[in-house]
């Protein structure tokens, strides 16, 4: 019998006035008893919705039905068929818009807790797996990978299963790309992003750090050296700014340079580790998506009193996850909706005060969310210190820039079919380096379809 | 790890390494630059490519001791290694086509203006060299300047060698004496080469700088490193180092080249009075 409950049995998190003080996770995972109760609540419908509404389609009612049976060990392994991290995905995915989004079970009521049993699964085969020794065929071939994010990482798993010899090149010291330099440790803890690379090293990945593809190799030297394909996976990384005054002010970070301060270079842990940081009593993260609600409360962790959001459309339109907008109101972030920032103010090159405008929502724009627009004379100033800038981020152009016959769109994504095939023959792409940023379940997605599409390559004959 | 395989003082608080790095040695040409780190604590830092061989698989980094890293870095010896060495990167000078260039480094920016004037000496153009230094003992790579330049003027601000004054005026002396430079090659403090490119600008000789503003990842992802040129914000990382020295915003470069000093004078003092030692851990 189904367990009826109207809500998802409630997740363990620290609480947020002292989460608010520590990098530590702030979910805290079920436990088996709590998986259990809460696996029980799905139906298992004929027709399961929610896998269709999963970017790699996990069989999720299977894995479900396998936890509620107390076999974890089952559901791990029934949730890698499709799925390759799963410990990062449960944390990370706006299961509010996929997964969870479909369940039956949010028409009355919360959906299932998919994303919550996704994490508890991988959690507890990392705790109590064997990994067992699998012998693979090797076939004597050799694919380059270039970036470590998640989309690469993707690509390379399925490439290392299918007997290919597969090298990993990343520009960091560290490979893991946006989980690694981007998503704060209080949501997604190093040591998990580090055991899936570990899981993939076992496989026989090569992974090659401090290499800037496009500086120190081309991507056709790569191919000149014996590597049959290569998949471009370099993300979205550039920052963009708002292009308004006073923006070179100091004080004012794009939030790449912030969390990348603080998440690789661990300038929390400052001057134990050498990579300062600097924030001010009062702080402005501009942008209402995961990255400037990971800034906002990485903000108020470094002992900011006041952090606001500022985000110029309605909450409504936030692309942020809602776990995400949730957690960050908990632990005392002041959303700021419907403001617009103008200018920058400073003093002797520190930034002062941000001016601001008031918006109200108008017609909807091409993207279907209703246009924010100036309300007339609003003007007024925010007293901070510090200044984070967070809205969004385009496609690295160093690959571009060194590899002449690779086709790319006039925003800098790489041109790329269903597949990921892009103009050259053999390169292919995927991740937010085809799509623009969008998130690191669909670049999973992007990495497992080239593999595959690699493997058919190499199967051929090109000579 | 990537050994230190020659170190040399070239005064009391600028060091010269050759670190193995063949891959990076083999791309790298003048006005790149590499980002190391020395161990898991490190902090990435930036320097300018100072010299490389092919051949023999090096890249030569030269630094003067003025942060913490800097510090630690100079304390290492031959045989040990760097964590972190990655590179090249930034975008090469464009060197070609020029028939007299007057090369000027300040201080430590003598180092990077040395490969230049290399460069430029084997591609046959006119070299003049001019060094300029606080006094004659922090003068560095002036036999070596004096090797790829076909004249080198050494200037100091007390006089106690060469010329007494500043590199700028000797430019200006220079360029009035008749030389006709189609290319100024500025590199230095920032001060200095804002005041070399005044006198250039009234000369509408053109002028390369080199910009080398805080930074993290060196691949245009942090944001960092933004420089304002000609009105448009610029990466220095990816779009530069080198820039058009009439278009860039000097003022603004010089306020953000203060974004961390608070803080790192603060760890800098935490060390020295042994609140913490950086490198261990250790409080």
């Amino acid at each position: 019998m189904a367990n009826m409950s109207p809500n998802k049995v409630k997740m363990k998190e620290q609480d947020p006035q002292v989460r608010n003080q520590n990098f530590l996770e702030v979910s805290l995972g079920y436990t088996p008893e709590e998986a259990m109760e809460e696996a029980q609540r799905c139906l298992n419908c004929k027709n399961p919705m929610c896998v269709k509404g999963c970017p790699v389609n996990v069989q999720i009612p299977d894995f479900i039905a396998r936890i509620v049976q107390g076999d974890f060990a089952g559901a791990y392994h029934k949730i890698t068929e499709t799925n390759s991290f799963p410990a990062v995905c449960g944390r990370v995915c706006p299961q509010e818009n996929q997964c969870e989004g479909k369940c039956v079970r949010a028409i009355k009521g919360e959906s299932v807790g998919i994303g919550r049993l996704e994490r508890f699964a991988a959690d507890w085969y990392r705790e109590n797996g064997d990994t067992p020794k699998v012998e693979i065929a090797k076939k004597g071939k050799k694919a380059a990978v270039v970036g470590a994010g998640p989309a690469s990482l993707a690509c390379a798993g399925d490439l290392a299963k299918r007997g290919y010899d597969v090298t990993v090149f990343e520009a960091f010291h560290t490979p893991g790309g946006v989980l690694m330099y981007g998503i704060p440790e209080f949501r997604l803890p190093k040591e998990i992003v580090r055991k899936e690379i570990e899981g993939l090293e076992a496989l026989g990945v090569e992974i090659r750090r401090d290499m800037v593809i496009g500086k120190i190799l081309s991507i056709d030297e790569l191919r000149a050296d014996g590597y049959e394909t290569v998949f471009i996976g370099t993300g979205a990384g550039l920052p963009r700014f708002m292009g308004i005054e006073g923006e070179s002010l100091n004080g004012v970070y794009s939030a790449n340079e912030f969390l990348t301060r603080i998440n690789l270079m661990k300038a929390y842990q400052f001057p134990e580790y050498d990579t300062p940081i600097e924030v001010g009593r009062n702080v402005a993260v501009i942008g209402g998506g995961n990255v400037a609600m990971d800034a906002a409360r990485s903000a108020k962790r470094l002992g900011a009193e006041n952090v606001y959001i500022v985000y110029r459309r309605s909450e409504e339109e936030m692309p942020a996850r809602l776990e995400e907008v949730h957690h960050a109101k908990e632990e005392g972030i002041i959303f700021r909706v419907l403001e617009n920032p103008t200018r920058i103010l400073g003093e002797d090159g520190w930034v002062t005060g941000m001016e601001c405008v008031s918006m109200e929502l108008g017609e909807p724009d091409e993207s279907g969310r209703r246009r924010p627009v100036e309300k007339a004379g609003s003007e007024h100033v925010l007293d901070v210190q510090t200044v984070i800038v967070a809205v969004g981020q385009s496609p690295n152009p160093l690959i571009k820039a060194t590899t002449k016959d690779l086709q790319t769109q006039k925003w800098g994504g790489i041109v790329a079919d269903e597949t990921g095939a892009t103009s050259i023959p053999g390169v292919y792409a995927g991740g937010d380096a085809v799509t623009g940023a969008a998130t690191v379940i669909l670049a999973m997605g992007a990495g497992k379809r080239a593999a595959a599409a690699m493997d058919e390559y190499m199967s051929k004959d090109h000579q | 790890m990537f050994e230190i395989v020659r170190k040399r003082e070239l005064n009391d608080a600028v060091k010269l390494m050759e670190i193995d790095a063949p891959l990076i040695a083999k791309k790298a040409q003048p006005g790149q630059f590499i980002i190391l780190r020395i161990d898991e604590k490190g902090e990435r830092i930036p320097l300018t490519i100072a010299d490389f061989n092919p051949e023999k698989g090096t890249v030569t980094i030269i630094f003067q001791e003025v942060g913490a890293t800097t510090k630690r870095l100079g304390q290492l010896n031959e045989g040990d290694a760097l964590l972190d060495f990655v590179g090249p990167l930034g975008t090469a000078s464009h060197l070609d086509g020029y028939k007299k260039v007057a090369v000027i480094g300040g201080g430590l920016g003598c180092a990077i203006a040395y490969p230049q004037a290399k460069k430029l000496h084997v591609m046959g153009a006119q070299v003049d060299s001019i060094i300029g230094f606080r006094n004659r003992d922090l003068i560095i790579l002036e036999e070596e300047i004096n090797a790829v330049s076909d004249r080198v003027f050494v200037a100091t601000d007390d006089g106690s060698a060469g010329e007494k004054g500043f590199v700028s005026d000797v430019l200006r002396r220079l360029i009035d004496e008749g030389n006709a430079y189609d290319l100024v090659i500025a590199i230095g403090p920032l001060m200095m080469m804002k005041v070399v490119c005044d006198v250039t600008r009234e000369y509408g000789i053109k002028t390369i700088v080199s910009m080398n503003p805080v930074m993290i990842d060196g691949t245009g992802m942090c944001g960092g490193c933004r420089v304002q040129v000609g009105g448009e914000t610029k990466f220095a990382c990816v779009d530069g180092p080198d820039f058009d020295g009439h278009l860039v915003d000097f003022d603004a470069a010089m306020s953000r080249q203060r974004m961390f000093r608070r803080a790192e004078q603060e760890a800098d003092h935490r060390c020295r009075i042994g609140l913490t030692h950086g490198k261990d851990g250790v409080k």
